[in-house]
């Protein structure tokens, strides 16, 4: 019998190792791109709709066409859901397993890899849409410029939003790990509850992801006043990012958790 | 080597895996034999930290799975045919691996080669017939280069010639001095691949020997086998019922 001699680098492997697999498992999906394609347009598309239609000299020109962003969120949301559940699906999860078993490094990983992509992304998208928004004002408006206070503020958070949504959605994938059922909780949790609470129950309204990215993150005034003693307080553009960014924590925390206890 | 230490798995009130010891030593082929649902791939889920013990152990090279400093470059595994996304290329799906453990991009290509997908290789992976896609999973078990290497049915799905082609893999492999693992429910299979087998049935261990020594005292090899796992299979005789409705009081 021959003796096979060990030819096992020194070290071990490491976030980069795995987050390289997981950039490579992103790029090399045609759905990303798509996703991330329609996502931008949509967003446009949107924006000039709404600057078309834009009447008013005394609202809030940037959050009105920075209001594009909402539906792409949903996509954004849904592709970090797949981020994970397909692996799932389709049993890739056992061979990532395979050559990745520190299970916490690898979601850190895929919540690295996709949530930069996902930043970049929605950057790239609320700076197109607020450009083509602001081009497409009639009415005698002219389109607010990033030098006014609190402009450039409102596009970097309604970019930085689609990053905490893709988070927030691959948390949930992570706890949940079917596709459908994961999908429904992050449309519940971010749309419909959001408009039904804050319908109902206007003190709770702040802190609701749609109403935070809405009111305060993409917004250069963050309290509205809809007329006299009809004022909701919301939060401050900070204070919203930080609790967006805390309902992703939490979520890829569990999601983390429940990953390192069942069996995969 | 793969060293089981009491490994036991239970699922609800299911004794999947009940207390199964034994080693997978380098140098051969030992064959993982058991009836169909008697925890043979369970055990290697087991083995790969994929699904957590009860109680017991196993390790590779001394280590527990998940200690492993470079995993696919010290266990290669096959366990299901299909585990990639259908709309990567196999060549993708290959190279994302690789990169977790720092393995050169040009092995994808090495392995690609190997199992015979260089041609399909920037194909959607979802378009791959059975035996391709066993291809594909033997291209990841194999993409380290690994010292041991464990196989769950590898034969399932591959026409006479690609048996034929992956026995002489195999055989190779354990010939360069690596401990080769491979699960089967066909004993006859096993038999021109093996040179020890480890049988279970229900979960426990039944037979851990050579395939010489199992066959000594039968007529072939399956009657051996049949004799060994008799009690952990759960199929009835066809006229059965009848005859005991015959013998029971009138």
């Amino acid at each position: 019998m021959t003796v096979l001699t060990q030819r096992v680098p020194a070290g071990h492997y490491r976030f980069r190792h795995v987050a390289r697999m997981e950039w490579i498992k992103l790029r090399t999906l045609r759905s990303t791109w798509w996703t991330l394609a329609i996502t931008a347009a949509g967003g446009a598309v949107m924006a000039v709709a709404i600057g078309l239609n834009t009447i008013s000299r005394n609202a809030d020109l940037t959050n009105n066409v920075l209001a594009g962003v909402i539906p792409g969120l949903l996509l954004i949301g849904v592709l970090g859901v797949l981020v994970i559940t397909s692996e799932y699906t389709s049993g890739l999860i056992r061979a990532t397993l395979a050559a990745a078993p520190r299970r916490p490094l690898l979601l850190a990983a895929k919540a690295g890899v996709f949530g930069a992509m996902a930043l970049t992304a929605g950057e790239a998208a609320a700076f197109l849409a607020f450009f083509a928004g602001g081009a497409a004002f009639r009415h005698g408006l002219s389109a607010p410029a990033l030098s006014q206070p609190g402009v450039l503020r409102a596009v970097l958070l309604g970019g930085a939003s689609y990053c905490l949504i893709g988070l927030l959605g691959l948390g949930l994938g992570a706890i949940i790990r079917h596709t459908a059922a994961a999908i429904a909780v992050l449309v519940a949790g971010v749309y419909l509850i959001g408009l039904i609470i804050g319908a109902a129950a206007h003190a709770v309204a702040a802190y609701l992801p749609i109403f935070i990215i809405g009111n305060s993150l993409t917004t250069t005034r963050p309290e509205q006043c809809a007329g006299a003693g009809q004022c909701l307080h919301f939060l401050s553009a900070w204070a919203g990012l930080g609790v967006l960014s805390l309902y992703a924590a939490v979520a890829l925390a569990i999601g983390g958790w429940l990953l390192v206890r069942r069996d995969a | 080597m793969i060293e089981v230490r009491d490994l036991t798995k239970r699922y609800g009130s299911t004794l999947a895996v009940d207390a199964l010891s034994f080693d997978v030593r380098p140098g051969m082929v030992t064959g993982f034999l058991g009836p169909n649902g008697s925890g043979k791939s369970t055990t290697m889920r087991l083995i790969l930290g994929l699904d957590a013990p009860d109680a017991g152990e196993a390790r590779i090279g001394g280590r527990r799975y998940r200690d492993l400093r470079w995993p696919l470059r010290e266990a290669g595994a096959l366990l299901e045919a299909k585990a990639f996304h259908p709309g990567r290329s196999a060549h993708a799906h290959l190279h994302a691996l690789a990169a977790s453990n720092g393995i050169d991009r040009r092995r994808v290509d090495e392995v690609l080669d190997l199992v015979g997908l260089a041609g399909a290789a920037r194909k959607r992976a979802g378009k791959f017939s059975l035996g391709m896609a066993q291809r594909l999973g033997i291209a990841v078990a194999l993409l380290g280069d690994p010292p041991v290497l464990l196989l769950d049915e590898p034969v399932n799905g591959l026409d006479p010639a690609g048996i034929h082609w992956i026995r002489d893999l195999l055989k190779s492999l354990a010939g360069q001095g690596r401990a080769v693992f491979v699960s089967s429910h066909l004993i006859s299979e096993i038999a021109l691949l093996a040179e020890h087998l480890v049988v279970i049935g229900q979960g426990q261990l039944l037979a851990d020997t050579s395939v010489a020594e199992l066959s000594a005292g039968a007529a072939s090899l399956e009657d051996a086998f049949l004799r060994l796992t008799g009690a952990s299979t759960q199929y009835g005789r066809y006229p059965a019922g009848l005859t005991q409705r015959k013998e029971g009081p009138s």
